[in-house]
């Protein structure tokens, strides 16, 4: 009896594992242990591989300084870029990395108002990559201006040409754009802390601990009288993000959009660029996700329910990318325009085919391995698919930005654009400052937004049944033995 | 009146879940305390209602601050282009709203930012880097798991003895004397194996 009994259960609670949301905190942990597995990582001695890296990864990031001392010790004319292709692998790079920004605001703003539970547990993380790759992208511009000790005449302060900046052009937009957006995700990011700076204060067992964290928790004290205040600064700032995150890359696109050069001058890019930021942002963020789950053991945190849906955000932008790809091909025809029409059939057969179908490969083609579960569900299959989008969406602004101006009205102007050592090595030295900046990050700050996490527990939530009084003795929690398992 | 009571904060009292704290919370309100407040690592949803407050006026910050960000732009844009030194490119003209709109846009949206900062921390009077409740050892977890009630001596209703049995009632736990001091207070001592209580 009693076993039919216990296999009616067994098949009861195996039919609802198909009808129940998949919680968004695996095995039911108690809140201390999500505090005390979060702060760990940054309590914890730090581990022999996180040296390595961060070593490694620090003596990249000094390429960049190192390169740009050399440019502007030499002159801009170290880049490989000359006329006609006078934007290459600078801006490439610039709306490569500010791309990648996107999908953090993305996860922190937009996915915060639709109530997508799920952000909490990848918001902070994404956030400081949000704010890491918008430092990466600063930098190509400013040196792009070529005379980089001028760059202050983009500012809006008077100067001895008593000029004013030109308001009608894009580029200032893009001034306006990126150091707003900046701003704003450090804000955001910054305030989204201080909860958890509490938390890390409270823990501290050092005075110098206890004092810089201190210090930066501003005196946090879980007041309800302050979460009132904090919830709505909060929504509003989520609010205020949602429309300059899908400002930023519009922004960016209007640097081409408003031009009259074949190939830039199309109303999609707008909605084209800001799907394929997100696009980019959610590859990067599972590029960063997924082996510092499995390294601190996150797997409750980051759950597999959190690698799915983020494959399929990505499923989804590519496709979207795949069509802009496949509009523009369609305007270009259906306008009649021979310049326009010579600029895609260039793009896509002319001496930078193989940029383009690299784009295609990587972008379109990839992430339609998404559609099976099995590659949504294995976190390695998963981090080598986002490979692809990582590499594609480079390739995207490339195709854009070179194929578009290399071969310009006259054939008597046309070029081939190569990059130097110095281009390659200036990249090389930001993937090495992004990634040493996130290694810095996940060693000192809380990498998952713990109070938000805690939030969305169920006992968090005092309306559901189970978290009265019953809670602790009816459902038997893994760790209630107090351990931290 | 001996030192010890002239410093006296208030008196805390620990509750086990959100959901007790929330109940806690609704009796204390409707007993009519003032002077006293919640504290949670997380906001508990339903706890402003409880606690009877109306909606957070940071929202009017993030309007003013939108509002001048909105006038700086225009400002901005309006002054340089065509009143200081008015100069025709590309044959436009030297103001015109089309153009100006991504930076009316950008500008409100960060000083928006800015109010909505500057509202949290003047509603909140942070930073404050002391307060009499970390003088209470128990208060650590507030970050952590801990739900805490503190019902503030200055409160017209407070005293110790009737106060200290509201606490009971409501279900409080580890009952304790919050002073100002922290010399009166036992040196907190943080518990560094026990976390699941």
């Amino acid at each position: 009896m009693r076993a039919d009994n216990s296999s009616a259960q067994a098949a009861f609670a195996h039919a609802s594992n198909y009808l129940e949301r998949r919680p968004l905190v695996a095995n039911r942990r108690p809140l201390a242990w999500i505090t005390e597995h979060v702060c760990r990582i940054v309590e914890q001695p730090a581990p022999r591989w996180w040296w390595i890296l961060t070593i490694f990864f620090g003596a990249m990031a000094s390429l960049t300084p190192v390169m740009l001392t050399y440019l502007v010790s030499t002159g801009v004319g170290v880049w490989g870029l000359n006329v006609p292709v006078c934007w290459a692998w600078d801006i490439t790079n610039f709306v490569f990395w500010i791309g990648i920004g996107h999908a953090g605001t993305l996860i922190s703003a937009i996915l915060f108002l639709t109530r997508q539970n799920w952000r909490t547990s990848i918001n902070r993380s994404a956030e400081a990559m949000t704010i890491f790759a918008v430092i990466c992208a600063g930098i190509f511009p400013a040196f792009h201006v070529g005379r980089v000790w001028m760059a202050w005449f983009l500012a809006p302060v008077p100067n001895a040409n008593a000029i004013w900046q030109n308001f009608r052009s894009p580029l200032l937009w893009d001034v306006f754009a990126v150091s707003t957006y900046f701003t704003v995700s450090l804000i955001f990011w910054y305030l989204g802390l201080i909860p958890d700076l509490a938390s890390l204060r409270d823990r501290a067992k050092t005075r110098f601990r206890q004092m810089a964290y201190g210090l930066l928790a501003m005196g946090w004290r879980g007041s309800n009288r302050h979460w009132t205040h904090y919830e709505k600064a909060y929504l509003i700032l989520a609010g205020i993000s949602t429309p300059l995150v899908l400002s930023v890359h519009s922004v960016v696109s209007f640097d081409f959009a408003t031009s009259i050069v074949p190939g830039w001058h199309t109303t999609i890019f707008p909605p084209y660029f800001v799907a394929g930021a997100i696009f980019g942002g959610f590859a990067m963020v599972l590029t960063l996700l997924i082996p510092f789950r499995e390294i601190y053991g996150l797997h409750d945190l980051v759950t597999d329910k959190h690698i799915d849906n983020m494959c399929k955000i990505i499923l989804l932008t590519g496709s979207l990318v795949g069509y802009a790809y496949a509009m523009e091909f369609f305007i270009a025809w259906y306008s009649g325009n021979p310049f326009e029409i010579y600029a895609f059939t260039n793009r896509a057969f002319g001496p930078y085919w193989w940029a383009y179908w690299a784009m295609i490969t990587c972008n379109v083609a990839a992430p339609q391995l998404f559609w099976f579960k099995y590659c949504r569900q294995n976190p390695w299959v998963v981090l080598a698919i986002v490979m692809f989008p990582n590499t594609g969406m480079w390739y995207e602004r490339f195709v854009i930005i070179v194929t578009s101006i290399h071969r310009d009205f006259l054939p008597s102007s046309w070029g081939y654009f190569s990059p130097t050592w110095v281009d390659i090595t200036l990249f090389i030295g930001t993937i090495g400052l992004f990634v040493f900046l996130f290694l810095l990050f996940v060693r000192f700050l809380p990498m998952i937004n713990m109070f938000e996490v805690k939030n969305i527990t169920p006992e968090a939530d005092p309306h559901t049944p189970d978290s009265h009084s019953e809670h602790n003795s009816a459902i038997s929690y893994p760790t209630s033995t107090k351990v931290h398992a | 009146m001996n030192r010890s009571e002239k410093s006296l904060h208030g008196l805390g009292a620990e509750f086990p879940t959100a959901a007790s704290l929330l109940h806690a919370a609704k009796k204390v309100q409707a007993l009519g305390f003032r002077r006293w407040d919640v504290y949670s690592p997380f906001p508990v949803h339903g706890m402003d209602h409880a606690m009877g407050f109306k909606r957070s006026r940071v929202s009017l910050f993030s309007l003013i601050g939108g509002f001048i960000g909105l006038g700086t732009a225009f400002a901005l844009i309006y002054y340089t282009s065509a009143l200081n030194y008015p100069l025709i490119t590309q044959g436009k003209p030297y103001f015109a709203l089309e153009p100006s709109l991504p930076i009316f846009f950008e500008l409100t949206i960060l000083l928006t930012a800015f109010g909505t900062v500057l509202g949290l921390l003047l509603l909140t009077l942070l930073p404050r880097f002391h307060h009499p409740v970390f003088n209470w050892d128990r208060f650590q977890r507030v970050t952590d798991d801990g739900f805490f009630i503190v019902l503030e001596a200055t409160d017209p209703q407070f005293s110790n003895e009737t106060s200290r049995k509201v606490l009971q009632e409501i279900g409080g736990t580890h009952i304790s004397e919050i002073f100002q001091d922290p010399e009166i207070n036992p040196h907190p001592a943080r518990p560094t194996t026990e976390v699941v209580s």
